[in-house]
């Protein structure tokens, strides 16, 4: 891979967008004094007990802007969802249930938990890439889904 | 204000996951198939956040309040416990049998895509039943 590939590559893509999501990350806790956890600000949601529901639907009504804002510069850029629809529906509970029983995802434990330096943090993540790795392994090349 | 810079940063977190490519679950997956063609662009995307995060978060754990007088509220648990490791493990189990994790799922959602909605209907009763039996256990 030459240079040229490489700044017009998705890795440029992918560090730019990643720089944007810390941007965000930092804005939140320097100013809200929170953890943009995108798990968690949706279970909020799903707690009665939980009065601090303002800020998390803003919070959501902004990421669903996202789209919308990005159209107004170029198209959004294509997005392949090869899962069927029963797959769907088992990985997304599975994602709702285990991000519950731990706390966070990849954003409140992958970005906020790592960049704080937080243990737990760091080993959630470390186990929830391994097992994305080993599902896809054998989904893809033991089973072949 | 904090309710307007909770919009301001859900739109600028949105914009870095389309930006990254996150949103779309082929590439996910592709990041994930380290035995396949894999695509190791998405490391960037961790890495170029945590890169800004940790400095804004060096400053963040030494007050008690924010910028905007709201208190800091930063977990101080260390135990590694049976809920965070299986969950952890349960998550990733769902996000490779998708490419789907709950940021990109919304965006993806909010921009129209049928499969998105199906996903983010199933992650959200996946945590409600967890508040059910969440809330028997007490």
């Amino acid at each position: 891979m030459n240079l040229s590939d490489f700044t017009h590559s998705a890795y440029i893509a992918g560090l730019l967008g990643g720089l944007l999501i810390g941007i965000a990350a930092a804005l939140f806790v320097l100013l809200n004094g929170r953890i943009a956890g995108i798990s968690g600000i949706l279970a909020g949601l799903l707690q009665a007990d939980k009065g601090d529901k303002t800020w998390r639907v803003l919070f959501l009504l902004g990421m669903a802007a996202a789209p919308y804002v990005y159209q107004i510069a170029s198209d959004l850029p294509p997005v392949t969802i090869e899962a069927g629809t029963a797959q769907l529906i088992i990985a997304g509970l599975l994602v709702g249930l285990g991000t519950s029983y731990a706390s966070g995802c990849t954003s409140g434990h992958g970005v906020c938990g790592i960049s704080r330096g937080s243990i737990r943090s760091i080993a959630a993540t470390l186990t929830f890439m391994m097992a994305g790795i080993i599902t896809v392994y054998l989904t893809r090349h033991l089973i072949g889904l | 204000m904090l309710n307007l810079n909770a919009f301001v940063v859900g739109l600028l977190f949105g914009l870095g996951l389309i930006i990254s490519g996150m949103t779309d679950p082929s590439k996910v997956i592709g990041f994930l198939d380290l035995a396949g063609a894999w695509d190791p662009s998405l490391a960037f995307v961790m890495g170029g956040a945590i890169l800004v995060g940790a400095g804004a978060f060096t400053v963040a754990k030494k007050r008690q309040r924010s910028l905007l007088g709201a208190p800091m509220q930063l977990s101080s648990a260390t135990e590694l416990d049976k809920g965070l490791l299986i969950g952890s493990l349960i998550f990733g189990i769902g996000w490779g049998l998708s490419g789907f994790c709950p940021g990109p799922a919304v965006v993806s959602a909010a921009a129209g895509q049928p499969k998105a909605w199906i996903f983010v209907a199933s992650m959200l009763a996946g945590m409600a039943l967890y508040v059910m039996i969440d809330r028997r256990g007490k």
